[in-house]
């Protein structure tokens, strides 16, 4: 197990590495002036001289990556050319938004998608897996932005039942906070929970005709039993890894999502950064992502070590 | 209980039979030939919108805004700025196909050759799995950000920004179906007589992997038409005044109040197309499945 | 014991436990009618050992899958199967699952893949216990550790903690009989338990058998594609053919002197009993097994029999007593090799 997460940890930090190579020269490869970009308001020759001496533009590539490296493991991201606050003050406001709605969303997902899953599965060829299927397709296909534009309209508007925007703090006031971000969470879950529905049920599937359940059946386990004790864990590895897998996708998704219900989050404050030229903030955003990206994942492979002791114990993944 | 089928594809001669079972076996199932027909149907009519189009898409009448649906004339009604609805969403259709299909294009023209590689050469397979990682950190909207932030918001850059995003999916079934080829009989009998490996990969490999290839596609396609839809709607995608669904989308939540219906139908037709796509894909992939007949 | 005196003590006990009468299985697929089984019968007396040979899809999994209903649901079953005189088909699920585990008991053919790869195998041999004696988890574990020792696990204590894939595949098979045996069934099935390890391990895992049908006086019913094994372990052997039984009789009388031409076929195309047998297998007797979507009322086996002729093609000949001095030596065919086995293998040259 010891030489799985070790593996594991340095292709994360190998992959954390290039991908700050690459948000690097994606910065550098900004139209115009780097300092420019830099400097906000304030483009007097003097200010933009003082910008490169703190950036480090006049040092070599390498000396300067180190240097970017430095400032960014700090918090350092410069500060919005638009708002002249720091970037990552920005952050520290924003983020707890989309983890909040993020992580309800997986929740939903996870439980919404794996519950039909089953149902599928174990209902193979009668109705409740035409409807499961069906539910997933459409779960697939719909762009779930548009779902959330139609609950506005026609369910917040319409009818009062939810705000159709804004958000409060959880600290605040849960209840409230609650009720402005459960709407958006059910709409951005739908199609990680279809996703979800589709490997649950296939894994399910699978471990349903497979040599061990058929021994478990012989045993004299109850369905329920068999279904719960042996199909289903196996299939959880499975679940396990599509999660994770689709975290870049409920990324995306939780930015339009933000956008619609007009949540103060880190989507919002990405999209709003692309139409100022807000290169800063741009920059922070694009890395960020990237770190939660693989930190959440070599998490994910943690988790797995813990689900499946064919790694736990010897370290070979299945 | 184990059951020893070689995939008739496999053995060359017997290409023909397998295709002919597969088209069988589509033919067979009502939601393939349904999702076929309205596939073929959207093709048309996105092929030939520019001459059916009812109305210049670009045509204003700002004597007649927010038409609704069922004015004569106007058979879905006006946008804000008076143009024909109708023509909007059937170029705005043709121009999800084609993000679709240039997406899609440009993930397999990448990510093809290094599944292929991937799968066949041990040494290449460490690196090429750390570009794949690399891929999946930055997620198509963070990457579409990028891209528009360095070259500006446009179709292609969005089309390239959901291309790269599926890279990696692709490289991940090639590269499982290569290993899979790889250990079989006739690929070793091809590397015993001596054939070189672009050759083995080339003749034997490549041919043997396109209808996992062919399902990734099915499957990508209503991705990308999604995600673009998604790209437009935030102002990152097509940019107006050319027809989109997803900038329809946008401009119906800015005037929600003075025309709620204009909300529905681009978010329909979007969900048509990917549904359709999505169907079929599943339909194909039954089809594919050497196990179905036993199923 | 012997052979010999395995195959007369076996006869001398009357009741059997298992009783299968005229069991008849199909499977309506996509593409037609399957008849998998039609007409088996079979009895296993207690404490009796009785071997089921045959080429593979002959349908000997699909018999012994059905003893305890464990066929999948569309399964078309008819005829009758007794455990100690209570009928099994036809009855409700809840009842078969007290029956399983507990009463009949089965051994798979892959020790790899019959286990379940995310629990150990104390937790699995303990779920049986837990489910069918009420045991405390705890309880479980302990009994779990004794039935390990018991089928020659060695350092049973610190295995009861190891996941299948900490094991070998021959501990594997002896982790599963551990499952089978813990509830003290009567009838233990075991489906091709040897079929997927080597020979020395084989022979190890057929003593284990053989000492608990001594020990604890287990019927069992051993599957195999492998004489050498009915030779090994088996008081008697059924041999089927295309969903039938063509021939029945104690070991000894069979390969003495086989009566049906296709058992005859086997007989020359294998070892001598009493031999070790791991490579030997049932392939020379050229042509396949049919599958068949109806039965039809000849002999399945005339296309591939040296002796058939017009009659075996008309009609199906029924499982008769065929032995002069024997009443327990059955074959279904209408022209039964005449001579014992040397001179079968002389006519087969
Ligand atoms: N669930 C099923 N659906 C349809 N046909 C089936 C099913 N299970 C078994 N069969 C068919 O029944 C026949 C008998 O199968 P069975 O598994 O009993 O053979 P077997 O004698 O055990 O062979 P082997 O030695 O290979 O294990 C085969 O033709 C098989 O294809
Ligand atoms: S009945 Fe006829 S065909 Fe069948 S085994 Fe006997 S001799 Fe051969
Ligand atoms: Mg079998």
């Amino acid at each position: 197990m010891a030489r799985y997460l070790l593996t594991r940890a340095w292709q994360s930090a190998l992959t954390l590495l290039l991908s700050t190579i690459v948000v690097f020269f994606g910065v550098r490869a900004l139209p115009g002036d780097p300092a420019l970009a830099l400097a906000g308001e304030d483009r007097s020759p003097e200010a933009l001289e003082a910008i490169r001496r703190h950036y480090g533009l006049d040092q070599p590539l390498p000396v300067q990556f180190a240097q970017y490296v430095e400032r960014m493991v700090q918090g350092d991201f410069g500060v919005s050319i638009r708002t002249g606050t720091p970037v990552s003050s920005m952050l520290t406001t924003a983020l707890p938004v989309t983890v909040e709605l993020s992580v309800l969303a997986i929740l939903l997902a996870t439980a919404l998608g794996v519950g039909a899953g089953v149902l599928a599965a174990v209902r193979r060829g009668r109705p409740a897996e035409w409807v499961a299927n069906g539910m997933a397709l459409i779960g697939l296909s719909v762009p779930h932005f548009w779902l959330g534009l139609l609950a506005i309209l026609y369910l917040s508007v319409a009818t009062g039942l939810f705000p159709a925007s804004g958000f409060v703090p959880i600290l605040e006031d849960p209840v409230d906070n609650l009720h402005h971000i459960v709407l958006p969470a059910v709409i951005l879950g739908t199609g990680l929970a279809a996703i979800i529905m589709r490997q649950t049920r296939s894994a399910m599937l699978d471990s349903l005709s497979s040599d061990y359940v058929r021994t478990a059946k012989a045993k004299g386990l109850r369905p329920r039993a068999v279904i719960t004790q042996h199909a289903l864990r196996n299939s959880l590895i499975v679940v396990v890894t599509v999660v994770g897998l689709q975290l870049g996708g409920l990324i995306s998704g939780a930015v339009v999502t933000e956008q619609i219900f007009g949540l103060p989050g880190f989507g919002k404050m990405t999209i709003d950064a692309v139409f100022q030229r807000d290169y800063p903030v741009i920059q922070a955003v694009v890395l960020l992502t990237a770190t939660a990206y693989i930190v959440i994942n070599f998490l994910v492979d943690l988790l797995y070590s813990v689900i499946d002791p064919r790694i736990r114990v010897t370290g070979d993944p299945a | 209980m184990t059951v020893l089928t070689v995939p008739m594809a496999e053995t060359g001669a017997a290409s023909i039979t397998r295709r002919t079972r597969v088209l069988r076996r589509l033919r067979r199932n009502p939601l393939a030939v349904v999702s076929f027909v309205v596939l073929a149907l959207a093709a048309a009519i996105a092929l030939l919108s520019p001459w059916i189009a009812p109305y210049s898409v670009d045509q204003t009448d700002f004597a007649r805004t927010f038409a609704p649906p069922g004015t004569p004339g106007h058979l879905l009604g006006t946008d804000d700025l008076g143009r024909d609805v109708l023509s909007r969403i059937m170029l705005g259709a043709r121009a999800s196909l084609q993000v679709g299909l240039l997406a899609v294009a440009t993930s397999l023209v990448i990510g093809v050759p290094l599944g292929l590689a991937a799968g066949y050469f041990r040494a290449w397979d460490a690196v090429i799995s750390r570009f794949t990682d690399l891929l999946l950190a930055f997620p198509f909207l963070i990457m579409a950000v990028g891209l528009a932030a360095i070259r500006g918001a446009s179709l292609g850059n969005a089309a390239v920004a959901i291309g790269i995003a599926q890279i990696p999916g692709v490289i991940r079934v090639v590269r499982s179906d290569t290993l899979r080829l790889k250990s079989l009989d006739f690929v070793a009998a091809a590397v015993v007589d001596g054939a070189s490996d672009l050759w083995v990969l080339a003749r034997h490999i490549l041919p043997n992997a396109t209808s996992v290839i062919l399902v990734q596609a099915t499957v990508a396609i209503p991705a990308a038409i999604l995600g673009e839809a998604v790209l437009s709607f935030l102002g990152l995608g097509i940019q107006p005044p050319s027809p989109s669904l997803g900038t329809m989308l946008a401009t119906a939540q800015q005037f929600a109040a003075r025309a709620p219906w204009a909300a529905v139908l681009p978010g329909v037709v979007i969900m048509g197309l990917a549904l359709a796509f999505n169907v079929f894909g599943d339909a194909l992939r039954d089809a594919l499945d050497p196990k179905g007949d036993r199923r | 014991m012997t052979t010999a005196e395995r195959a007369g003590a076996a006869a001398t006990v009357a009741t059997p436990v298992l009783a299968v009468r005229d069991l008849s299985v199909s499977f309506p697929t996509e593409t037609g009618n399957v008849s998998a089984v039609d007409g088996v019968s079979l009895d296993l007396a207690p404490g009796e050992i009785v071997g089921m040979v045959g080429e593979s899809g002959c349908g000997k999994s699909v018999t012994a899958m059905s003893i305890a209903g464990l066929l999948p649901g569309s399964a078309r079953i008819s005829g009758s199967v007794r455990l100690n005189g209570t009928e099994l088909v036809g009855t409700r699920e809840a009842a078969l699952r007290r029956v399983r585990g507990k009463e009949i008991a089965y051994i798979f053919q892959e020790p790899m893949t019959s286990l379940n790869p995310v629990l150990t195998v104390g937790r699995q041999i303990g779920e049986v216990l837990q489910v069918h004696e009420r045991m405390s988890r705890r309880a479980a574990r302990a009994r779990a550790v004794e039935l390990l020792t018991l089928v020659g696990i060695p350092s049973a204590a610190k295995r009861v903690d190891n996941y299948p894939h900490q094991l070998s595949g021959g501990m594997r098979q002896r982790v599963m009989i551990a499952m089978a045996v813990a509830c003290g069934p009567k009838v233990l099935v075991a489906d091709e338990p040897t079929t997927a390890l080597d020979v020395t391990v084989q022979a190890g895992i057929l003593q284990v058998l053989r000492d608990l049908r001594d020990r604890l006086g287990t019927s069992i019913l051993v599957i195999t594609h492998d004489l050498g094994v009915i030779a090994d372990i088996a008081d008697r052997v059924v041999v089927m053919y295309a969903g039938r039984v063509v021939e029945r009789a104690a070991v000894t009388d069979l390969f003495a002197h086989p009566y049906h031409r296709y058992t005859a076929g086997l007989l020359s195309a294998s070892p001598t009993p009493g031999r070790h047998a791991g490579t030997d297998r049932l392939q020379e007797i050229p042509g396949l097994v049919p599958v068949l979507s109806v039965q039809p009322d000849v002999c399945t086996f005339a296309d591939r029999c040296p002796a058939a002729d017009g009659r075996c093609r008309e009609s199906a000949p029924p499982l008769e007593v065929v032995a002069a001095g024997s009443t327990d030596h059955l074959a279904a065919c209408w022209h039964p090799c005449p001579s014992p086995r040397s001179d079968v293998e002389e006519a087969h040259r």
